[in-house]
């Protein structure tokens, strides 16, 4: 799914990439050109020099506090702990990914930070410790709470509100990382003969080349 | 900044201004008859096969943001330089219309990562009015044209079937890649329907045509660009040969400002552009000048080339420079396909597109709107990239594991990790492409207030869809429905209805944007004639889609190539009669 059309169809499905408004990026991007210091920046192949500039500087920033992370990481994982098949979320990097993402989409920032405090808050109320102060059993007590939102308490909403996006953050890095990929079955970006479906395939599903 | 104007010493035969699908073609012409040619580029170089540029098989996690679509409109991989917003070079709307721009700055154009769909018009296709009394009849027929599509079809390579369609003109095709299995579903559920589907016709190499090019290696990645050059982009297919002749002299970020004429005869003398880079201010002189800078550019720029004997800007007697301004018709569905769920996983990407589409099958005489549209589909086991497996919780709580329990929406753990599997690979999708009724009333001017950063005056657009496009997009969505629905698909979202012009997309958005220096056999009435040439000015020619009369219900690329391609013969011929 990488052509225009379903680029833009998925900006409309369920399973849509975020909207972004072009202009507040470049409004940013005009920010920091100003206001970077003149180090020499490597442009990576395909990267634009300015690409290259906005994404140093981000890299040099920090948005989550140690203590944020860390609860992120325990999130990341109890969302895609390692299984039979791959590793596990943050094995895969998927913390520093998200970590990424709120400096490169602002508008994420407050509903993880806003969420993370909810979460700890909860935790307090509930065990009297912040969520990774909680033993494993308090930390699934709470998260069984929040990570069903057709069953959920009415009074949990804006917990499972968090806990989807901290859900969709992580599939995204997951399975957009090496381990992620592999686990998926993707088989393709590789020099290839494409001559059509396998026979297997065709007759597990009764079509034909010759209707 | 310096406000000394530097100019090139020699008289160049020709200018060209844009390198994209028009400026490419008539480069490329032109250089080959041994003409010297100034071409000015307002973006930087771009080589698809130059490992700076190139991003064809990177995989996400070379980007930090998994390719997300933050810095570039289709996402990090895609290789268009610029998008809808350009920051310093705004465009403006007026009376609350909508209209979107999408602008590629670099060698190539849009052509380095557009889509690759290579459909001729059909013989109905240039003569509308006679058949519906709407909009204007071309000047030309497709007989005038047919000799142009098959040397294009030679020189650039393009795949396909020959089904002898009467208004879908078949072409010199190579061997069309066999249907995805999501595809082959296509073309069965829509032929319950009665919506014929055949294969895509995209200008991809399925086979090598010369030792330059490669052949596809089937990445699906076209619109990154091929660093195999085994599909069509303006940079590694014209512009980049037309460099070897030596006759092209190439100016990049060299941004058009006017085209100067001479204020006696009215006759193009030459460009003046702005350095991009350096801020510095030249001109460029030559014997004849050719605009391409795609239909929107083009006519600001004709706009914008006022002087005592242009008055109303060049070629623009008529006052329809900016006018008839139309795009492509863009409608959108979706699905869940159940029976794809656990599929088997093989190397499905193919080409950089669809394999099949629909060309238009009805008669627009039996329908309450008077022009119609071809259907684009998509698919299957894609790349993962940024946005993948978002909203599973909207999914996962309604379709039973293979055991056949059921399990409540959301979650996490070992067995939310299941249900990405389940679920990938699942999903198709289709767009209408619709041809829209040109209208005066729909155009872009010159915005008396506002300027670009380099001090040129910027387009101002006023646009809006009519009835004709509102009742065709009504149609697409319900042929949508029947044809995924037949597929056993559970579509996606509820139904778009009159609340949303039925998903109506806003003009400019399928960015097949022309019109705008239409061509026509009354100087009153069209900007250019038969051969792409400003009434106005016989050495001023348009090549990119502002030419057009009508977009058809195709998409236009194939035709500005084309039309191009002829324009630089017309050219070279009354060059060598001395009347140009
Ligand atoms: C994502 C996408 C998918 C598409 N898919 C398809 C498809 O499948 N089939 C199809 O037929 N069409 C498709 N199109 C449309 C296609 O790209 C255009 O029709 C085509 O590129 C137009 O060619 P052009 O030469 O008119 O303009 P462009 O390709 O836009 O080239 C214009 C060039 O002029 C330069 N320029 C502009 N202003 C100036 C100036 N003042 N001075 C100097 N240079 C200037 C620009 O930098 C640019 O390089 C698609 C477009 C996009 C963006
Ligand atoms: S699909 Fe084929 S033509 Fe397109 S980029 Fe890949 S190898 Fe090149």
């Amino acid at each position: 799914m990488k052509r225009r059309d379903s680029l833009k169809a998925l900006t409309i499905s369920s399973l849509g990439v975020v909207g972004l408004n072009p202009q507040e990026t470049l409004a940013e991007r005009r920010e920091l050109e100003t206001s970077l210091p003149d180090d020499p920046i490597k442009v990576p192949g395909g990267r634009q020099k300015e690409e290259a500039i906005r994404d140093a500087k981000l890299m040099k920033e920090k948005f989550f506090t140690p203590q944020e992370l860390a609860t992120v990481t325990v999130l990341a994982d109890i969302i895609i702990p390692a299984d039979s098949k791959s590793g596990s979320a943050s094995q895969a990097g998927v913390p520093a990914f998200i970590e990424f993402m709120m400096k490169d989409l602002p508008q994420w920032q407050t509903p993880m930070r806003g969420g993370l405090r909810w979460l700890d808050v909860e935790s307090r109320k509930r065990f009297n410790k912040p969520f990774t102060g909680a033993t494993k059993a308090q930390q699934i007590q709470l998260v069984d709470d929040i990570a069903y939102p057709g069953k959920a308490k009415p009074e949990m909403s804006q917990g499972v509100a968090f806990f989807s996006l901290m859900r969709n953050f992580t599939a995204t890095g997951f399975y957009t990382s090496q381990m992620g990929i592999k686990d998926i079955g993707y088989m393709g970006n590789t020099p290839n003969q494409w001559e059509g479906v396998p026979a297997d395939v065709l007759k597990q599903y009764g079509v034909s080349y010759d209707s | 900044m310096s406000f000394q104007i530097k100019e090139q010493p020699t008289v160049f035969d020709v200018c060209i201004i844009g390198s994209g699908a028009g400026g490419g073609m008539a480069a490329y012409q032109l250089s080959k008859a041994g003409a010297k040619v100034a071409l000015l580029e307002a973006g930087g170089y771009f080589d698809p096969a130059d490992p700076k540029y190139i991003t064809q098989l990177k995989w996400p996690w070379e980007s930090p943001r998994r390719g997300a679509s933050t810095t570039r409109p289709f996402g990090d991989f895609d290789a268009a330089w610029g998008g809808w917003e350009i920051e310093g070079e705004p465009y403006t709307r007026k009376n609350g219309t909508e209209f979107d721009w999408f602008r590629s700055r670099m060698l190539g154009g849009r052509t380095n990562h557009w889509g690759r769909i290579s459909l001729r018009f059909g013989p109905d296709d240039f003569r509308r009015k006679s058949i519906d009394g709407l909009g204007e009849d071309w000047p030309i027929t497709y007989d005038d044209v047919k000799p142009y599509y098959d040397q294009v079809d030679k020189l650039v390579g393009v795949f396909g079937s020959i089904e002898n369609m009467r208004n879908e003109p078949d072409g010199i095709f190579l061997p069309p890649p066999k249907p995805r299995l999501h595809e082959l579903f296509i073309k069965n559920a829509a032929k319950k329907v009665n919506v014929p589907v055949i294969p895509s016709r995209l200008s991809i190499l399925t086979k090598a045509i010369n030792n330059e090019r490669g052949q596809c290696f089937y990445c699906s990645q076209c619109s990154r660009g091929c660093q195999a050059y085994a599909d069509f982009s303006s940079s590694s297919v014209l512009v980049i040969p037309a460099l070897k002749t030596g006759n092209v002299t190439l100016f990049t970020n060299a941004m058009a400002r006017e085209v100067l004429t001479d204020p006696t005869t009215g006759q193009a003398t030459g460009v003046s552009y702005v350095d991009k880079e350096k801020l510095t201010e030249h001109t460029v002189k030559a014997k004849i000048v050719i605009l391409a800078a795609s239909a929107g550019e083009s006519a600001r720029l004709l706009l914008n080339s006022k002087s005592a004997y242009h008055q109303n800007g060049l070629a623009n007697s008529s006052g329809v420079v900016g006018k008839y301004l139309h795009d492509s018709t863009g409608a959108s569905r979706s699905a869940f396909m159940p029976n794809l769920m656990n599929r088997k996983r093989y190397n499905e990407d193919g080409v950089g597109g669809a394999h099949v589409y629909s060309p238009w099958w009805l008669d627009n005489k039996k329908l309450d709107f008077p022009r119609g549209y071809h259907i684009e589909y998509w698919g299957g086991m894609g790349m993962p990239s940024y946005g993948f497996g978002w909203g599973i919780e909207g999914m996962n709580g309604k379709y039973p594991m293979p055991d056949g329990t059921m399990k409540p929406a959301g979650g996490y753990g070992a067995s939310l990790k299941e249900d990405y599997r389940r679920f990938y690979g699942a999903y198709v999708g289709m767009s209408g492409r619709g041809e829209a009724v040109a209208s005066a009333d729909n155009y872009c001017e010159i915005d008396p207030n506002v300027v670009d950063k380099y001090g040129i005056p910027v387009l101002r657009f006023n646009y809006k869809w009519s009835d004709y496009e509102i009742k065709q997009a009504k149609h697409m969505q319900d042929t949508f429905e029947e044809i995924l629905t037949a597929m056993g698909g559970i579509l996606s979202g509820s139904k778009p209805g009159p609340e949303s012009n039925y998903g109506l997309a806003a003009p400019g958005r399928i960015i097949h944007e022309v019109g705008t220096s239409r061509m026509g056999n009354d100087p009153k009435t069209s900007a250019l004639n038969k051969f792409s040439q400003a009434h106005d000015a016989k050495n001023v020619f348009v090549v990119d889609g502002g030419s057009f009369v009508s977009q058809a219900d195709k998409n236009p690329t194939w035709t500005i190539l084309a039309l191009s391609m002829r324009a630089s013969d017309y050219i070279i011929d009354q060059v060598k009669q001395k009347n140009l």
